[in-house]
């Protein structure tokens, strides 16, 4: 069923800060078109694994490859490699002084040097995937959060990327608002985008995702189907912090 | 031969100092009244200190230094180049000092005020002992601002003859026929005091600020 | 009263040509202060090492001393090195290299303001950090310094009158020429200042021009934040 090799591969990552170790020797495969969900307590590393995949910070020691070749060396033009993975983020970080028509655009005509009609062609058909066509011409601090994460997702898609990562891209979020945002998700899920998605929302990990992995404290403590973890899981540490994670998610939903 | 001349600018370091301690607590002085004026002073009296502090910082120090020394050196007194330089830019700088003080006024706020008064002081008293203990405080920080500047427009009375740095690295750059190293000194000398001036006023600061406020 | 204000009309023309002078150098060295404040900020915030030290280097000696002393450097000092400048060319020189001192300050304060995840947000799309500076930090950094940057013309106007000292035919010369032709300093002087105040009533009023021009739709509400 996978297809090999992994589009995606980090192998024995680590990463530290100063004396703090953030992970160590972390391995991870991700497969063309399938949907990963990471989840751990906050301060686990999730988000400093997300900025090495995407070549935002540096590892210290490990190997990463896209497309089976090594993004980690010292030879390769990172920039290049940025464009072909996709990041959002959890504060959204849209460009303030741009429209969304023009955070989307932005990379087209500055990174890749499309032309300006192209670029405008391509990022209007963007929008309308995340459906906001009708808010091309709004700057961000004119949109609601929900929107303005929809547009950095948009801003994202438009380059093509190979694998989108996400860092609790609803976390940010009033509850009203987080589900138009993981609506685009789900949507883009079944349009066989690759996809490591960082979040707390266990209902979303539920319905898509393909494989969930568990980390804490810089580890991968357990990774499996969301059957095999919300019903079966093997560890006494997922167990717990599964049944925490419900009990927050249970209360919200009654306040 | 650098040693002497180092001592002679020097010299001319004092003059630049006691200009500069003549001129800033004058500012001070003259800035605090019409701060006050301002804020307490009824309609008419605010008005004309608003008036005042735009006309005076709306023009040039050095065009205005020029107005108040002919003022002051002959026509209504005949002040030595010295302190009639000094007294100028005391004036000058009342204005933007004003304007500092105005601000710190401003931002103690009237419930200070209100509730000096509901303790039953006079509002002399809730001026003296509650408003200005509080706005002098915060007035710290620009207030340093503007003294650097009085430092550095102190070199304006250079144009009246007063011997002060600038004037001695003018004679010095004649004499030795070292125009770059008598300007170069000078230039030293005022970054130095400058510099000592700042971190003295940031120390002030530091000492002064009370637990909690807003940095 | 009556009599300044003949005297005032009497020498206006005269006054007026030494304006376009006060104008020309306070735009000349607002343009050079731009530029140079520019670079030393961007040295200063994105240089390595060498370059940083530089740029503070400059902002803190051109601030730290006052700006008749630097004048005279240029002016008398360079000499001394084999280096002649002309009146016009040191006051240009000084107010540029001044102003760009103060305008380097009001662009850090800025950049910083607009934050370190624009840049991560840049990178993360591909873009060079110097792409992620000219296509994504400048613009909003620009434009949030406008509201202080704005004083810097004004500031800068009132500054160029010391270059009278070096006999440039501005504002302040022709003060000086009429008051020793005349001998009525005080009337001179004072005319000339009812000059410099109309003038800085005008490049304040277009400033705040500026200002609300160039103002982002909800960009405010999103900086509170
Ligand atoms: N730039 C940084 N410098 C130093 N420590 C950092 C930095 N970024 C993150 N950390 C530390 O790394 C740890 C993991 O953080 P993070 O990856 O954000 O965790 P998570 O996303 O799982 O909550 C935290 O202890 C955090 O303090
Ligand atoms: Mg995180």
């Amino acid at each position: 069923m996978r297809e090999f090799p992994p589009i995606l591969q980090a192998k024995n990552l680590t990463k530290t800060y100063g004396e703090n170790v953030i992970f160590k020797n972390i391995s991870l495969d991700v497969y063309k078109g399938e949907t990963i969900v990471i989840i751990g307590p906050s301060g686990t590393g999730k988000s400093t694994l997300l900025r090495c995949l995407n070549l935002l910070t540096p590892v210290d020691s490990g190997q990463i490859f896209l497309e089976g070749e090594e993004i980690t060396a010292p030879s390769v033009n990172q920039d290049q490699v940025r464009q072909k993975i996709g990041m959002v983020f959890q504060n959204f970080l849209l460009f303030n002084h741009l429209t969304a028509l023009g955070n989307v655009m932005v990379g087209l005509t500055k990174v890749k040097k499309m032309p300006h009609n192209q670029a405008k062609e391509k990022a209007l058909q963007e929008l309308e995937r995340v459906g906001l066509a009708d808010r091309a011409h709004h700057y961000p601090a004119q949109l609601s959060g929900g929107q303005q994460q929809r547009v950095a997702i948009a801003r994202a898609l438009a380059m093509d990327p190979l694998v989108m990562l996400f860092d609790e891209p609803t976390s940010a979020l009033d509850p009203e608002l987080i589900g138009e945002v993981l609506g685009v998700m789900e949507q883009l899920a079944h349009e066989h985008m690759t996809m490591l998605v960082v979040t707390h929302e266990m209902g979303f990990a539920r319905e898509v995702a393909d494989r969930i992995i568990f980390m804490e404290k810089g580890r991968i403590v357990e990774e499996g189907t969301p059957e095999d973890l919300f019903e079966r899981p093997q560890q006494a540490r997922t167990r717990e912090f599964l049944g925490r994670i419900s009990e927050l998610y249970g209360k919200r939903e009654k306040g | 031969m650098v040693i002497q001349f180092f001592t002679y600018i020097l010299q001319g370091t004092s003059v630049t100092l006691a200009v500069t301690l003549v001129a800033l607590p004058l500012g001070l002085i003259l800035g605090l009244a019409f701060a006050l004026l301002y804020n307490y002073g009824g309609l008419w009296v605010s008005r004309l200190a608003a008036v005042y502090s735009l006309a005076m910082r709306g023009v040039p120090p050095v065009a205005l230094l020029f107005v108040l020394y002919f003022l002051l050196s002959g026509r209504l007194v005949n002040l030595s180049p010295f302190w009639a330089g000094s007294i100028s830019l005391g004036i000058i700088s009342s204005a933007y000092q004003m304007e500092i003080l105005r601000g710190a006024l401003q931002a103690v706020g009237e419930s200070q005020m209100i509730a000096a008064r509901a303790i039953g002081m006079s509002r002399f008293q809730a001026i003296r002992y509650i408003i200005l203990p509080q706005a002098i405080r915060l007035a710290i920080p620009p207030w340093s601002n503007e003294a650097s500047i009085v430092l550095k427009d102190s070199s304006l009375v250079y144009a009246l003859g007063v011997p002060e740095i600038l004037r001695r690295a003018q004679q010095l750059s004649a004499t030795t026929q070292q125009p770059f190293l008598a300007f170069g000194a000078a230039a030293l000398i005022y970054f130095i005091l400058v510099f000592l001036a700042n971190r003295g006023l940031d120390l002030l600061a530091e000492k002064t600020k009370l637990p909690n406020a807003a940095a | 009263m009556i009599s300044f204000l003949e005297f005032f009309v009497r020498y206006f023309p005269d006054l007026l040509s030494g304006i376009g002078m006060t104008l020309l150098l306070t735009a000349e060295g607002i343009l050079a202060g731009l530029v140079l404040g520019l670079a030393a900020t961007l040295a200063r915030t994105y240089g390595g090492k060498f370059w940083r030290s530089l740029a503070i280097a400059y902002i803190e000696l051109f601030r730290g001393t006052p700006l008749l002393v630097q004048l005279f450097l240029l002016y008398y000092g360079l000499p001394g090195l084999g280096i002649a400048l002309s009146r016009e060319w040191s006051a240009f020189l000084a107010l540029g290299l001044n102003s760009g001192a103060y305008q380097a300050e009001y662009l850090r304060g800025s950049i910083l303001a607009v934050g370190e995840e624009q840049m991560l947000a840049a990178r993360a799309i591909g873009m060079s950090k110097w792409q992620a500076i000219f296509y994504i930090i400048l613009p909003q950094a620009l434009r949030l310094a406008i509201p202080a940057w704005a004083n810097e013309p004004v500031s800068l106007l009132k500054a160029s009158s010391v270059v009278f000292l070096i006999a440039v035919p501005e504002l302040m010369t022709r003060a000086k020429m009429i008051a020793s032709r005349t001998y009525d300093p005080i009337r001179s002087y004072l005319a000339a200042a009812v000059l410099y105040l109309i003038l800085v009533y005008l490049v304040d009023a277009a400033m705040k021009w500026l200002e609300q021009h160039t103002r982002l739709p909800g960009l405010s509400q999103a900086r509170q934040k």
